[in-house]
């Protein structure tokens, strides 16, 4: 059975963008041991040959012309959603 | 109250005093904690509007209630997370948009665990819902919030999401009747997506016509939704005779609660009784459907998560100096610990090298469960079964385990990987009055001919 590590917790976090408190970690590491042990039991099912479902409505993809819909949203109205809004812009901190 | 009772009451006194009293009666009943807030002041004035005449259509002047995780105007979306915890939505969700086209009147916005991720509504960042009938149970969930407004008779009906059962199973456990479309059916747009998959939209009512009359109005092709199927839902006024209907015998076995099975066992005698062969089927893919489910929905609901990063809306962490923080921080405070479990699962099961293992092993199992249905709807109209193992449980008694919540789903998480119409219909209580729920369950795009068998047996 899969064994996860607190390295392996903090790994996947990483991956997730997820800061974890202290006190969450632990708790994380059996949830996840668990969850993933119990999902392997799909492990033994014999499924050669047989093909993935995706999507279950046989949908393909779907085009329309490139033009611009209009939703009866402005632009005003998504930015002053956001929580910092410099000049039309979204002010976030430096990146590195 | 029915629809059409509402409707009476309206014609006889006026909109504005069947809202003010669904108000009063969702304040009466605070302590249930089914909604996190009312849309009062629009659904006054919306009331208004309908008495003037300016509104008018089927449902003009019905109040309702709406799952939290849909978009509606009159108070913030926040799919009981803190992330949205002041969203105020720049616009509608299809459904809620055409309900309000009929004259409907949304007047609150209903408790759910936190986007959705759950099966009790004990994971709301809010605080849970307590169950209609006893308050020291689980509402259900994820939409226990809405099913607890629709059993007190706050409203007539409301709107939730089912991914996994997160309408049924709520249904079942508060004694209404709770629909999951046909995958297609109706549109998403505006509701706060988790798995793109298996996620559909459906409602809570106290009898199968309403809740058929809620289906015929929400659903059809949406272009803001690309999903969805063309239009296929007409009501079935007659029920088609001599149904041949398959008893999925995988799902009453000895693990699940007699009483539950006894109530199943009940409603297959009355189903003979008026005339339909029921037969005990085997759908050996149900064992693993818990395992598929619970590696396909996390892998999407991660990718569906990813958009709450602080940035463009919701919450943002205060006295971050890099992006990567502000990534960090805001989800830290955002997300409730079962949100975070699921994402980090689906980071897991989509890293490399274990997409193999994981993720694709599970799309291919779902192709064998859908086999198996595909199978079974060759020679049966309609499977029947319970839509949960056991009634309401006590609030607490499995938050320590996710394993022994998510066992919860594991009667109506098949129909969701197949994208399948089901519905819960109220079965009576058990002994200690609390509901139980039937499950009926059909092929693609059978939901109207399931509304018409499960109408025709309402108080048989």
């Amino acid at each position: 059975m899969t064994q996860i590590s607190r390295d392996d917790v903090l790994h996947l976090a990483q991956l997730s963008k997820l800061e974890l408190a202290d006190s969450e970690i632990d708790g994380l590491q059996i949830d996840i041991s668990n969850i993933l042990g119990y999902v392997e039991q799909l492990s033994k099912l014999d499924t050669t040959g047989v093909e993935p479902t995706y999507q279950v409505t046989g949908l393909g993809n779907v085009w329309r012309d490139d033009t611009v819909i209009n939703y009866g949203i402005s632009r005003e109205d998504l930015l002053a959603r956001s929580p910092k809004v410099v000049n039309f812009q979204i002010e976030v901190p430096k990146v590195l | 109250m029915t629809i059409s009772e509402i409707l009476t009451k309206i014609k006889d006194t006026s909109a504005r005093a069947v809202v003010e009293n669904s108000l009063k009666l969702a304040k009466d009943n605070q302590d249930y904690h089914a909604l996190l807030s009312l849309t009062e002041g629009r659904a006054l004035k919306r009331a208004d509007e309908v008495d003037s005449g300016k509104i008018s259509g089927k449902l003009a002047g019905v109040p309702f209630v709406v799952k939290d995780n849909f978009l509606a105007f009159g108070a913030p979306t926040t799919a009981a997370s803190k992330i949205l915890e002041n969203f105020d939505a720049p616009l509608q969700a299809t459904a809620v948009e055409k309900l309000e086209a009929e004259g409907a009147i949304c007047i609150g916005k209903a408790n759910l665990d936190a986007f959705a991720h759950g099966g009790s509504t004990e994971n709301s960042a809010y605080g849970p819902t307590s169950n209609a009938y006893d308050k020291t149970r689980v509402a259900g969930g994820s939409s226990g919030g809405s099913a607890v407004v629709t059993a007190l008779g706050v409203v007539p009906f409301a709107l939730g999401s089912d991914t996994g059962g997160s309408i049924r199973q709520p249904a079942s456990f508060n004694g209404v009747v709770g629909v999951k479309t046909s995958y297609g059916a109706v549109s998403r747009y505006g509701v706060v997506a988790m798995a793109s998959s298996t996620d559909v939209i459906g409602s809570f009512a106290t009898n199968v016509s309403d809740a058929e009359m809620i289906t015929d109005i929400i659903s059809g092709r949406d272009k803001n939704d690309m999903t969805t199927l063309p239009d296929f839902f007409t009501v079935q006024e007659n029920v088609k005779p001599n149904q041949k209907i398959g008893l999925v015998k995988d799902f009453m076995t000895d693990d699940v609660d007699p009483e539950v099975r006894g109530a199943v066992n009940k409603y297959v005698e009355k189903l003979k009784l008026a005339g339909h062969t029921v037969e005990e089927v085997s759908l050996p893919m149900a064992e693993y459907a818990l395992a598929i489910y619970y590696i396909i929905v996390p892998a999407e609901l991660c990718s569906n998560l990813a958009r709450y990063d602080g940035v463009r809306y919701g919450r943002r962490a205060e006295g971050v100096t890099t992006l990567s923080e502000l990534y960090g921080k805001t989800r830290d405070l955002g997300f409730v610990t079962e949100n975070k479990r699921r994402i980090m699962i689906g980071s897991y099961v989509l890293s490399s090298g274990y997409f193999d293992a994981y993720y694709q092993q599970a799309q291919k199992a779902r192709t064998l469960l859908i086999n198996e249905f595909n199978k079974l709807f060759e020679t049966y109209d309609i499977l029947i079964g319970p839509t949960a193992p056991t009634p309401a449980f006590k609030l607490g008694e499995n938050t320590s385990d996710p394993i022994k919540m998510y066992l919860n789903d594991i009667m109506t998480v098949p129909t969701s990987l197949a994208g399948l119409p089901a519905i819960s219909v109220p079965a009576g209580t058990n002994q200690a009055g609390l509901p139980i729920g039937v499950q009926l369950m059909g092929p693609m795009k059978s939901d109207a001919s399931i509304f018409a068998l499960a109408k025709s047996m309402e108080n048989k």
